[in-house]
């Protein structure tokens, strides 16, 4: 088990937090506060960012200045506060304030305004956009959901990542590179056998390490939502949707 | 922030999930074998019992539960179940929590229909009677240890190969006051109340929830009872359950639940103003008796309905069997009806007889 309030995962992925990152982000203490926002950024930069450049058609340019630019005024204007967790999903209510500032900034065209001096956050717009190319674009139809399913997206593919940190930390390499090859690699999907047969080990010891690895992928995805959500009741909610149970 | 992220593609995506949501059964003597469904608060698979050889259906909690009292419900179920042996309720085998940390119970896998889709296929009404006759024999069983299911539904209902139907799905059954702490040790808890007097289920959260007097809502609304539907959780009792057999039947009947409407709401809020469509206003070819079974069973005021599963079973076989029944009185016309459907074939060599004489006295005479 990682320890949740522990130095934050060797990838670099997401700064996890014992409490909600939502009520951590308006604790009285900064450093908490922001490891909280760190947290949101971090699960939700790239759905912003691909909900701009897809939904709102922008520019790469423009999608990276207006990302920076509305965590960077939730930062300072506090954007999230009025969040009220037993009125509905965060999910939901960030979606609408962004739109509400996109809407904005439309009119007011300030891309000065939008980032001005302020310090960028290190977010990697390169690796989003090489994923929208990989993806290609949503269907007209499925455009609306697009935020949705690059927050799911990037759930587990932070959870991935704590993963592949925490195997690192724990001595489990070997872990990991089973899970990675049967459960993140595309088709054909090894059997067990081959699986066995490539890394030396007794099938019993794949399939083993396989279950100890999905067991703590489980873990640490449901980790990263709950950090990201602010009561139980939306917790159990987004987990029946991220889990597949729910439509959004 | 975002370097060692990895992309995940849809397709990868897609098998995550599934993944993330499958029971980790290692060490365990079940072997996987796939999703049968998703409920409420589980899902439930299909798996091999090694030691026993034989396949079985594993339900596992699905959705975090940080508080345990979703874990805590879930094996209060399992332990309801194991103590209503009957033919017409699902059995359970096994119970406890899995390496993943998730609590589960193993029952008897049924393989045959749910009770909706059983009613897609052409049956005669005497067969749907029948059925619906096991499913009383069930709740009746289960009333009779202080339990009221609180969800019955065809969704909750299985048709075995056989014909057998069996109740499942206890998830949000309330144990009655006077029955509470009875029962075999290590069963159902003292203080268990089911899916809690005052607690929402997690199926009232997702579907089925409208905040309303008292209390939550817990059931589906088109097969619940109108104290149900108001959330007036001090008057749920066996004669609850006896309204939604009630519903259970003009589903039987008329191959439809007795309310329908745009949104949950709407069918919440038909159900407790009433009063439930009767069988005929769909359907005039019901008999008038089963009309009448199905209004008295899902009459507005409880008292108005039948006391027990029993009664109103009773009630259908005797329609059955063509003899007089509780919710029918009959007058004059009704009773030669019954007599002439009940004794056809003597009723018929009488008329044959008459019609001889008749002819006999007509060529006689000319």
């Amino acid at each position: 088990m990682s320890n949740p309030s522990g130095p934050r995962p060797a990838g670099g992925g997401f700064p996890t937090t014992r409490v909600s990152a939502l009520v951590g982000a308006r604790s009285g203490n900064a450093e908490e506060r922001s490891r909280s926002f760190d947290a949101l950024v971090a699960a939700y930069w790239k759905p912003v960012y691909k909900h701009i450049r897809l939904r709102w058609s922008r520019t790469p340019e423009d999608a990276q200045d207006l990302t920076q630019g509305f965590f960077l005024r939730a930062m300072q204007k506090d954007f999230f506060a009025p969040y009220d967790a037993a009125k509905g999903r965060f999910r939901t209510f960030l979606r609408v304030c962004l739109d509400g500032y996109l809407a904005n900034e439309h009119k007011a065209a300030g891309r000065i305004k939008r980032g001005g001096d302020a310090v960028l956050l290190p977010l990697e717009f390169e690796a989003a956009d090489g994923e929208i190319r990989q993806r290609g674009i949503p269907e007209p139809a499925a455009m609306d959901r697009c935020f949705d399913d690059e927050w799911v997206r990037s759930l587990f593919s932070l959870a991935v990542d704590a993963l592949k940190a925490e195997c690192a930390a724990r001595g489990k390499e070997a872990h990991f590179q089973i899970f990675e090859a049967h459960d993140l690699d595309p088709d054909p999907r090894p059997s067990y056998a081959d699986l066995a047969a490539r890394f030396g080990l007794p099938v019993t010891t794949v399939t083993n390490h396989l279950s100890w690895a999905r067991r703590e992928f489980r873990r640490l995805v449901l980790e990263t939502l709950r950090s990201v959500t602010g009561s139980e009741d939306e917790f159990r909610r987004e987990a029946r949707f991220l889990l597949g149970w729910d439509p959004p | 922030m975002g370097s060692a992220v990895s992309f995940l593609g849809d397709g990868v995506l897609r098998h995550l999930r599934d993944v993330v949501d499958l029971p980790d059964l290692t060490g365990t003597k079940y072997r996987l074998l796939g999703r049968l469904g998703r409920g409420g608060m589980g899902a439930v698979h299909r798996v091999e019992d090694r030691e026993l050889g034989r396949e079985a259906a594993l339900k596992v909690l699905g959705v975090p539960d940080e508080s345990g009292e979703l874990s805590a419900r879930l094996l209060a179920e399992a332990r309801l179940i194991a103590q209503l042996e009957h033919p017409n309720i699902i059995p359970i085998h096994d119970a406890g929590t899995l390496p993943d940390g998730r609590v589960f119970y193993v029952m008897k896998l049924v393989r045959g229909e749910r009770l909706d889709e059983w009613m897609r296929h052409p049956a005669p009404r005497a067969a749907r009677l029948r059925v619906f006759q096991r499913i009383c024999a069930a709740v009746a069983f289960a009333h009779a240890r202080g339990i009221v299911h609180r969800d019955l539904k065809p969704e909750n209902v299985m048709i075995g190969p056989f014909g057998e139907a069996l109740v499942m799905d206890w998830g949000v059954a309330k144990i009655l006051g006077a029955a509470r702490g009875q029962g075999p040790p290590g069963t159902v808890p003292p203080g268990f109340a089911g899916a809690g007097d005052e607690a929402a289920t997690l199926d009232a959260m997702r579907d089925r929830r409208a905040p309303t007097g008292h209390g939550a809502v817990i059931g589906t609304p088109a097969y619940m009872a109108p104290e149900q539907a108001r959330g007036e959780i001090d008057r749920i009792d066996q004669r609850t359950d006896v309204y939604a057999l009630g519903a259970l039947l003009y589903f039987l009947l008329c191959g439809r639940p007795p309310f329908e409407g745009e949104s949950v709401a709407a069918v919440i809020r038909a159900v407790a103003e009433g009063p439930a469509p009767a069988p005929r206003a769909a359907d005039p070819g019901i008999p008038r008796p089963l009309d009448a079974v199905c209004t008295k069973a899902m009459s507005p005021l409880s008292d108005a309905r039948y006391a027990s599963a029993e009664e109103m079973s009773s009630d259908v076989d005797g329609y059955l069997d063509g003899q007089p029944i509780l919710a029918y009185p009959e007058n004059a016309i009704d009773r030669v009806a019954r007599f002439v459907v009940r004794n056809r074939a003597l009723v018929l060599l009488v008329l044959a007889y008459l019609i001889m004489r008749v002819l006999v006295l007509v060529f006689a005479g000319r």
